[in-house]
């Protein structure tokens, strides 16, 4: 169960509470109705679902509701940071990148666990 | 040996932690026995002699007790209170005998001391590693005929208990800065230092007293004072603080992310009549700042040939249940160790008045201190040595010993076996909190190495052997300040993983790494000749570690045999991943609260028990329980709902449409809002209209729909499906928040603020005129599609002129405390006029006659408002709105989509089933090529004949067409038409 | 038509006649109370709490009582205002002259006053939020999960809540407070 900060609460709360809402910092186009239909496939069909640092929307739907963003290491599910909506992707500190590294090499993954017996 | 009365023969005076004169009787295989309080079921039986508890899983081989704690792979058993409160494979080694108790062993047929099953160990060739891969492969088809239903028969332990559970078990959040897993010397010691800084602190251990190792290990000194009594006194203490709980019969059993614990704690299962308030179990949803691991470490067997009769046991299960039980495991004791700690045991028994037949220590030189005391109290020790075999059918009788590399064998009697490979540090948490394992090849064992929480790692989890190394480690782990210190009589070396002598990969012998799944040495070294080269393979295919014990005494042993023939040293033949529960978990406590009526919220609305009184049957509907239909005395589903068809078209009906969605729209900006929300453009409607809205998604298909009203320049009601409220609110909120945030517009559900009372039918405006004020009802002052805020019987209302039905109709939303009395009110005065009460079904039909749709049912999210026949809720003047580029998109905009029709059957009392599939020529040959199929089909008593809705490919174009719905015992010819059966000109509505 | 529209409509409350609680929790459903649901930007916060006669709090998790209305900050723009007498909240508020929503939501929820010593354990049955009065002291209120339904939490005194909920959820919250407050009393 993952403990997540809302950066309107300002503070932890359980993800009971929350719920995730896809990928972050996809903006729909101003004039959508002009776009083309590769333009559009990409804003609306296509994700990249990066393994590691991620940013993503969640929704604290059961607390103050404020859809916000998120910067996620997919692989710890650690996240490294929060911030509301509308700003811009906020780099992630540095510290938390090494840290999120280290975690990447350290933790098992299934290619590493179960994957090897080919 | 002096014998205690009645609480076994085998229960030693004086020794044990236990009150002689408290007793509690019970019963194993229908036969009394009497125990002492505090006994577990094991060492209650011990104390008779018992040895004998159950057969293996495969090979239906006797066994006994293995251990003395929840690690016992051997001794699962069926414990009942009643007929409805009883749990199979329950451990003999943690259950706590309760007065009244019925036991019973398992996996036995006809009894437990004359197996039948037992064949499969003579059969054992043919059962061994991989057999379920390789035996059952052929002939194919009897596979369901012989070969399942006898996996079925014979597969699992216990069996599952027929009736509900009438317990019921509690659920509780707890937040605290410490948790502290496992209460024996570290454990205790760190929640001391922890609980001196004035932090909140748990301390969970999962035995009914704290202690850990105390419990069996009477030699170690604490504070002064004898180790186990220190242990209680530390923990009065600690209950005595405010900001401590400590919570024993409690196991942790998942650490999950972000300081995340489970906890069930077993409140009831030790109790003879608990009180009907108590929960059997609890679970606890801890959320720890800091975790702190003190989870000890697990004594493992020794492989070698036939090391699974009963009697042959743990060296430190002896010890408990000698030092804390008061109760012999044999009259002649054997003992085969690597390791130092059995020794103690010895030495214990010994003291006790118990024969020692002979110390056999695979090693050559085992430690000086022990062999010293050895010798000092007359044990015989054998260094170098090995068991190679025992003898003894339902209990040990012998043991043969061997010199390492001689063949020269002697049979040594013996009536119990205790043994010792070392221990291995319970890393469990450790890893599932994910963190990263390393192995230490001196010590052969795995230990913490890299944490990915808050948490750290005291005592024997984390490889600290030495006493006052580990009350210092525990110290500072709490971060408080605490003089202690201890004491211990040896320190212990030594340890072994893998095969011992005579059990290796050349040697035909049965010797068990995994006890519950009848893994031999021989199975794992089969695996690793078959063909698997990581531990997970191996695993699956010899199921080493995947019985109910996780294999807590198996895993090292598998990992060592594997590594020794596949010649890579251990860390990179890898260890399988350690995953929650720690434990088996029951179901019940896992959903707790969760069943009966608080399985999931009934939702009711505020006319919900007039409803019922009046004969409503309900149907589910999301969380909703609606009125489904009315029926009267004598009427079955079909007549009811034909009589409230006829009866709304005729007269009028009354119906409760409260769960409908609403959400109301405030802001200067509401009307820009929703032009961008739904298809339609809302700037044109005037306050005090209405107008039928559809949402799209970006992708252009029909999200949900529904009526929306405008109270005010910047105040709209606007109505959602049912099921599709809180989405749509979500959706909006979506929308609003992050893409349109410049709008000055908000939203709030007001779903549950107005009871709505819908009356339909040519008579609703004389039905309901009587009660409503402050607004003219006449067809001019409030044609259809009109909404006005007025009161009605004198509580404000909003009143709505729409229609479901294609009747003259209106929806009066009252407040909804309100609800109640307005519907009784407004049903009296239309039961006097002949109108009817309608439900759901009714609803569904008259809309399908007028050919209006649900979404969710005529649409399935590929479906666009024109495919649907709603092009013209498409505005074109729109610059903008949720879905126009979608909508835009080749496949939606082409020729040939399934379009929305009537369908009418050739034969007009034959009504098509909904999901029926339609094609152009029945005769074609399969696979048919599909057209689409049927979404709504009912029996419309209205027009005496059934009508229909569907899918179908071009069907606007196919109107006048005839068409197939082929089913599994007949072909359903049906003429495709317009989506509109009852009132073509729509008259009606307007009356 | 007189003599039909005459009757005054009564009022039937969602959770009249339930009654639980144990020895150490006591469970009551709240009186009747007018509430709306207010959405105002941070500027126009002051015109708000002067035209409601309360002040609208502007730290999160935290309310403010006063003249019998209590306002409780559910966001950053979002308030539940509860008066516990007569309503007046949807004229006061319109009356601020100032851009904002008000909504009654008077019937959509009801409340259920849980008190006594147990009464932070009965609620942490099912909801997963710290209630110690450090980190949930006297006066805070948070929207939040119990169960499976949602809520509103608030703490009226060191041993008393009150639970908002809408109405169709009351009987299931009812029902998952008695068991929790059960279990408390052990």
């Amino acid at each position: 169960m993952l403990l997540i900060h809302c950066p309107y609460c300002e503070e932890d709360r359980s993800e009971l509470e929350f719920r995730w809402a896809g990928e972050a910092h996809i903006a729909r186009p101003e004039n959508i109705a002009a776009i083309s239909d590769e333009e559009f496939a990409e804003f609306f069909f296509l994700r990249n679902n990066e393994k590691g640092l991620t940013y993503e929307r969640w929704r604290h739907i059961h607390g103050c509701g404020r859809f916000f963003n998120a910067a996620r290491d997919t692989i710890s599910d650690r996240f490294l940071m929060t911030y509301k909506a509308g700003l811009p992707k906020q780099p992630v500190p540095v510290a938390e990148e090494f840290a999120a590294i280290a975690e990447e090499k350290s933790v098992e993954t299934w290619e590493q666990t179960e994957g090897d017996a080919r | 040996m002096s014998a205690s009365s009645n609480s076994g023969a085998f229960r030693i005076k004086g020794a044990g932690r236990h009150t002689p004169a408290r007793t509690a009787r019970f019963t194993f295989d229908g036969k009394s026995y009497t125990a002492l309080e505090g006994d577990t079921v094991a060492s209650a039986l011990l104390a008779h002699g018992v040895h004998l508890l159950g057969r293996s899983f495969k090979y239906h081989r006797p066994r006994g007790i293995l251990t003395a704690g929840p690690e016992e792979p051997n001794a699962l058993l069926d414990v009942s209170r009643d007929a409805a409160r009883r749990q199979p494979n329950v451990r003999a080694t943690v259950q706590e005998v309760f007065d009244g108790a019925k036991i019973s062993s398992q996996n036995r047929w006809p009894s437990l001391r004359y197996d039948i099953g037992a064949i499969n160990d003579a059969l054992s060739p043919f059962f061994a590693a991989g057999f379920y891969y390789k035996t059952f492969m052929w002939p194919k088809e009897a596979w369901h005929k012989i070969y399942e239903p006898i996996i079925r028969r014979s597969a699992g332990l216990g069996v599952a208990p027929t009736e509900d559970d009438p317990d019921h078990y509690a659920s509780r959040y707890v937040h605290c800065d410490v948790l502290v897993a496992g209460a024996g010397v570290a454990g205790l010691t760190a929640a001391l230092s922890a609980a001196a800084t004035g932090k909140t602190i748990i301390l969970v251990d999962e035995q009914p007293e704290v202690g850990g190792a105390l419990h069996y290990d009477a030699s170690t000194m604490i504070g002064g004072q004898n180790g186990y009594d220190w242990a209680q006194a530390a923990a009065a203490k600690l209950k005595a603080m405010p900001n401590v709980t400590v919570l024993t019969r409690t196991t942790v059993f998942g650490y999950y992310n972000h300081g995340f614990l489970g906890l069930v704690e077993r409140v009831t299962d030790h109790i003879s009549r608990p009180g009907k308030d108590v929960p059997r179990e609890r679970l606890w949803q801890v959320r720890s700042k800091q975790v702190i691991l003190a989870t000890g470490s697990i004594e493992r067997h020794m492989v070698f040939a036939n090391n699974d009769r009963p009697g042959i046991m743990l060296a430190s299960a002896a010890r408990s249940f000698l030092n804390h039980h008061g109760v012999a495991v044999g009259n002649r004791v054997g003992v085969y160790t690597a390791h130092d700690s059995a020794y103690e045991a010895a030495f214990d028994l010994k003291r006790a008045g118990v024969s020692i037949a002979a110390i056999v220590d695979n090693r050559d030189r085992p430690g000086e201190a022990v062999l010293a005391e050895a010798r000092k109290l007359g044990i015989d020790v054998l260094a170098g040595h090995a068991v190679v075999d025992t003898s003894g059918r339902l209990r040990i009788n012998s043991m043969t010993v061997a010199r390492n590399g001689n063949f020269d064998r002697r049979k040594i009697k013996v009536d119990a076996l205790i043994v010792s490979a070392g221990w291995t540090p319970s890393v469990h948490l450790f890893s599932q909190s994910r963190g990263k394992l390393k192995f230490e090849a001196a010590s052969q064992r795995f230990l913490p190495d890299v944490y990915a929480q808050n948490s750290i790692s005291v005592g024997a989890c984390n490889g600290t052997d030495d006493l006052a190394e580990l009350i210092d480690e525990a110290i500072l782990a709490g971060g408080g300040r605490v003089a202690l210190s201890g004491e211990n009589r040896f320190e212990w070396t030594g340890g072994m993983i893998g095969a011992a002598e005579g059990a290796g990969p050349e040697d035909a012998v049965k010797a068990f790494v995994d006890f519950q799944h009848d893994v031999t040495a021989k199975d794992i070294c089969l695996a690793v000749r078959e063909g698997m080269h990581s531990i997970e393979h191996i695993k699956r295919f010899t199921t080493n570690g995947m019985a109910s014990d996780q294999g807590k005494l198996s895993n090292m042993h598998g990992l060592a045999i594997a590594s020794e023939m596949l010649g890579r040293p251990i860390p990179q033949v890898g260890l399988t991943t350690f995953r929650a529960p720690y434990t088996p978990v029951t179901y019940g406590t896992l959903i707790n609260h969760s069943r009966g009526d608080l399985f999931d919220p009934a939702r009711k609305t505020p006319m919900h028990a007039l409803e019922e009184a009046e004969g409503a049957e309900f149907e589910d509907v999301g969380n909703w329980k609606r009125a489904w239909y009315f029926p009267r005395r004598g009427e079955d589903m079909h007549s009811a709902v034909n009589r409230e068809c006829k009866t709304v078209r005729d007269v009028a009906g009354v119906f409760d449409a409260s769960t409908l969605g609403k959400i109301e729209v405030v802001g200067p900006d509401a009307a820009q809002f929703l032009n961008l929300l739904y298809t339609n453009a809302w700037d044109t409607l005037k306050p005090g209209k209405c107008r039928y809205g559809i949402m799209t998604r970006e992708d252009g298909f029909i999200y949900d729909d529904g009526v929306v009203g405008r109270l005010a320049e910047d105040r709209f009601h606007v109505t959602t499906t049912t099921g599709g409220a809180p989405r749509v609110l979500n959706h909006m909120e979506d929308y609003l928040q992050t893409e349109f945030p410049h709008l000055k517009v908000w939203l709030t559900s007001t779903t549950e603020q107005w009871a709505v009372i819908a009356v339909q039918g040519p008579k609703a405006r004389e039905i309901i005129e009587p009660f409503v004020e402050g607004q003219d009802l006449s067809n001019e002052a409030f044609p259809h599609m009109s909404v006005a805020e007025c009161t009605v019987m004198g509580v404000p209302a909003r009143l709505f002129r729409v229609s479901f039905t294609g009747e003259v109709g209106y929806e009066i939303n009252v407040p909804a405390d309100y609800g109640a009395a307005v519907w009784k009110a407004v049903w009296v005065r239309a039961e006097s006029m002949g109108a009817c009460l309608y439900g759901t079904e009714t609803m569904h039909v008259l809309r399908a006659e007028k050919g209006y749709i649900i979404v969710g049912q005529d649409t399935d999210g590929t479906v666009t408002p024109d495919d649907a026949g709603y092009g013209w809720a498409v505005s074109k003047k729109k610059a903008d709105f949720v879905g126009i580029r979608g909508l835009k998109r080749p496949d939606l905009a082409r020729e040939g989509r399934k379009q929305l029709v009537g369908l009418l059957t050739k034969d007009p009392k034959e009504v098509l089933e909904e999901g029926g599939q339609i094609v152009a020529d029945p005769n074609q040959p399969k696979p048919m090529t599909m057209l689409g199929h049927v979404t709504s089909s009912y029996w419309s008593e209205n027009l005496g004949r059934s009508i229909a809705i569907a899918l179908v490919a071009g069907g606007r174009a196919k109107v006048g067409e005839t068409l197939y719905v082929p089913m599994a015992d007949k072909t359903i010819a049906v003429e495709v038409t317009g989506m509109v059966f009852v009132d073509k000109e729509g008259g009606r509505i307007n009356g | 038509m007189a003599e039909l529209g005459s009757h005054i409509a009564t009022r039937s409350l969602p959770l009249s006649g339930v009654h639980g609680g144990s020895s150490m929790v006591r469970l009551e459903p709240a009186a009747p109370a007018s509430r709306i649901s207010l959405r105002v930007r941070a500027e126009d916060v002051p015109a708000l709490s002067s035209a409601l006669g309360v002040d609208l709090p502007v730290k999160p998790k935290t309310s403010a009582y006063a003249n019998g209305r209590t306002a409780l900050w559910l966001g950053p723009d979002e308030w539940l205002v509860i008066d516990e007498g007569e309503s007046g909240l949807m004229t006061a508020a319109a009356n601020s002259g100032v851009l904002h929503s008000a909504t009654d939501v008077s019937h959509r929820n009801t409340a259920i006053l849980v008190s006594g010593p147990g009464a932070a354990a009965a609620i942490n049955a099912g909801c997963s939020q710290d209630l110690s009065l450090d980190v949930f002291p006297v006066g805070a209120c948070s929207r939040t999960l119990f169960g499976k339904v949602e809520i509103v939490l608030l703490r009226t005194a060191e041993d008393a809540f009150r639970v908002e909920v809408w109405r169709s959820f009351s009987d299931y919250a009812f029902g998952l407070l008695s068991e929790g407050a059960r279990d408390a009393a052990l």
